[in-house]
């Protein structure tokens, strides 16, 4: 069993237009959107919910006024600026870390587990599909999408897949980190603009960095000709293959709308196209 | 004043609109502090500064174990207190992943023999420069490094309150938006017209409204989707700031690193009303400094 993770450093390059692409094509695959506080592939992919479980990880502190003796050695021992002058948890700013409730000479820190989201467990017209929604604001994104990814594996073992396609976030930070942990292939999907082909490098410097094999997507190839020459030219050089070029097309817009992937929506002209990059692919 | 410029969803058009305002705003006289929160995938330097004055790097404090100190097995409460398992019990002595570290400090905390020393880990390089009206401050976060946030609020430590600053957000809804929100006066939402755009919007307002900051949102790219995202909008009762059209042209000079409102005569007059706009919403704060 094989895990493909699609990411791209710069966000809006084309990734979860391209995972639900490449999601109705081939045999069926286990599915798994790890961009999880900005998820966006369920809007293509529909699923139908079967499961739905908490996501649980790290704590919060919260502080009893009526035990509170108002010292201050909480606020003054917090790094992170998460206690309030009327001595309130500031939730978003709370890491757990459990020094407040450590130092506190009255015992009125408690803390507790926190609630950080959701996790789902899908069926879609493409085979099933692992998914979460992160609480707005919430810590741990990084575990999340460790859990959604290990969910996704275990579902592959168990249907017997072969592969898990999986929707990363952009970024090189905890959650992209997380969603290559494991990973046996990263696809990167670049856009020919100068801000995407820098992101672009250091997404690449992070997949070496866990030694991880590398292909590209080059999309919206006609924004800028001499840049997708640059990327062809970088790629090259690093040995990153090239699965294939796709142009700018209005098309990509009016499937989203549609709710369905490219391949669906434009299935002899686009969808060509992709069939090719999936084709080749299938070859790594 | 502080405006943040952020989104949800990425690839929307926030550094487009962070970098045209800025620019926009020294056209008008005013001094501008552009900070760049975006360490990850740091790109507004390509449509501002291409060169930088100075460049430092960052660190975190992480624990260091002195093992003449340490006593060892008969104590290990930094490795029991530790909720990050930055610490670990290996076969005689405490092992430290500062990777897994927060620098919340409760190890020197509660260890009884002073053995917990102050050691450093990289979080990434900060860059300053400075040309005309414009100062500029951007990080660029180490690679393998998994926290943005200290890194974040590093890059904002060095900014000069007295200016207008514009800060370009990361994409998302979490941590690293947080910590980029921080102080702001008023927060730009950058969406694009389509089914994505919409959901991330959703999530970014909620945090938004969530962390009571005052907002509004621009529409990029108007014209290519449906007009859902203008649906929403009007039924919540969150102003739009700005609507700037969907044109091909835009695409390819922000592909090369240029400025609309140097590029195009008519974009400059939609920033012109983006600005109007934010002013109106803060009571002139924009317009007092």
């Amino acid at each position: 069993m094989k895990e493909i993770v699609v990411i791209s450093g710069k966000g809006g390059t084309g990734k979860t237009s391209i995972v639900s692409s490449l999601a109705a094509l081939g045999p069926k695959k286990v599915l798994a959107d790890c961009d999880v506080d900005a998820a966006d592939l369920h809007l293509i992919l529909h699923p139908q919910i079967k499961e739905k479980h908490d996501f649980i990880s790290g704590e919060k502190a919260t502080i009893d006024p009526e035990l509170c003796i108002e010292c201050g050695e909480c606020r003054e021992k917090c790094r992170f600026g998460a206690i309030s002058d009327g001595f309130k948890v500031l939730p978003e700013h709370c890491e757990g870390c459990g020094v407040c409730a450590y130092v506190c000479p009255a015992d009125a820190v408690k803390m507790s587990p926190s609630h950080c989201g959701y996790l789902y467990v899908s069926d879609t017209r493409f085979g099933p599909m692992v998914h979460a929604s992160l609480g707005i604001g919430e810590e741990n994104s990084g575990k999340l999408v460790t859990t959604v990814r290990k969910k996704a594996a275990e579902l592959a073992r168990e249907y017997g897949y072969e592969l898990v396609l999986v929707d990363g976030s952009p970024g090189i930070g905890c959650p992209v980190i997380a969603s290559l942990t494991n990973a046996d292939l990263a696809v990167i999907v670049v856009e020919p603009t100068i801000s995407a082909e820098h992101d672009m490098r250091r997404v690449h410097e992070l997949t070496q960095h866990f030694n991880i094999q590398c292909l590209v997507i080059l999309n919206k190839a006609d924004i800028n000709v001499s840049i997708s020459e640059r990327i062809k030219d970088y790629c090259h050089k690093a040995e990153i293959p090239v699965l294939g070029s796709l142009p700018y097309d209005i098309k990509f817009t009016r499937a989203q709308i549609e709710g369905k992937s490219v391949v669906e929506f434009d299935p002899h002209g686009l969808g060509k196209e992709i069939e090719k990059i999936w084709q080749k692919m299938m070859t790594f | 004043m502080r405006v943040a410029v952020a989104s949800g969803k990425g690839g929307t058009g926030k550094t487009t609109v962070a970098v045209n305002l800025a620019r926009y705003l020294m056209g008008e006289g005013k001094e501008v502090s552009f900070i760049d929160c975006d360490v990850e995938e740091p790109n507004a330097h390509f449509f501002l500064m291409q060169e930088f004055d100075e460049e430092f790097k960052e660190y975190v404090t992480v624990p260091e174990i002195d093992t003449q100190k340490c006593l060892g097995e008969s104590c290990k409460k930094c490795v029991q207190e530790c909720r990050f398992k930055s610490l670990i019990w290996m076969v005689s002595e405490v092992l430290v992943f500062p990777e897994l570290c927060h620098s919340c400090g409760l190890c020197k905390l509660v260890c009884p023999a002073q053995a917990v020393l102050d050691g450093q880990r990289e979080l990434g390089t900060v860059r300053h420069a400075r040309k005309d009206k414009l100062k500029f401050y951007s990080g660029l976060l180490r690679i393998g490094e998994a926290m943005a946030p200290p890194l974040i609020k590093k890059v904002k430590q060095y900014a000069n309150p007295g200016d207008v600053q514009i800060l370009d957000c990361p994409p998302g809804t979490s941590c690293p938006v947080i910590e980029s929100l921080e102080g702001a006066d008023f927060v730009v939402l950058v969406t694009e017209p389509t089914p994505f755009g919409l959901n991330d919007l959703k999530l970014a307002v909620e945090l938004t409204r969530k962390l009571n900051y005052p907002f509004g949102v621009v529409i990029n790219r108007d014209g290519m989707g449906d007009d859902a995202v203008l649906r929403y909008l009007d039924a919540e009762n969150i102003p739009v700031l700005a609507r700037f059209p969907h044109v091909q042209e835009a695409a390819q000079a922000y592909s090369q690193g240029k400025l609309l409102v140097d590029a195009f005569p008519e974009f400059k007059g939609l920033y012109q009303g983006l600005w109007m706009e934010i002013n109106k919403l803060t009571d002139g704060l924009g317009g007092a400094r």
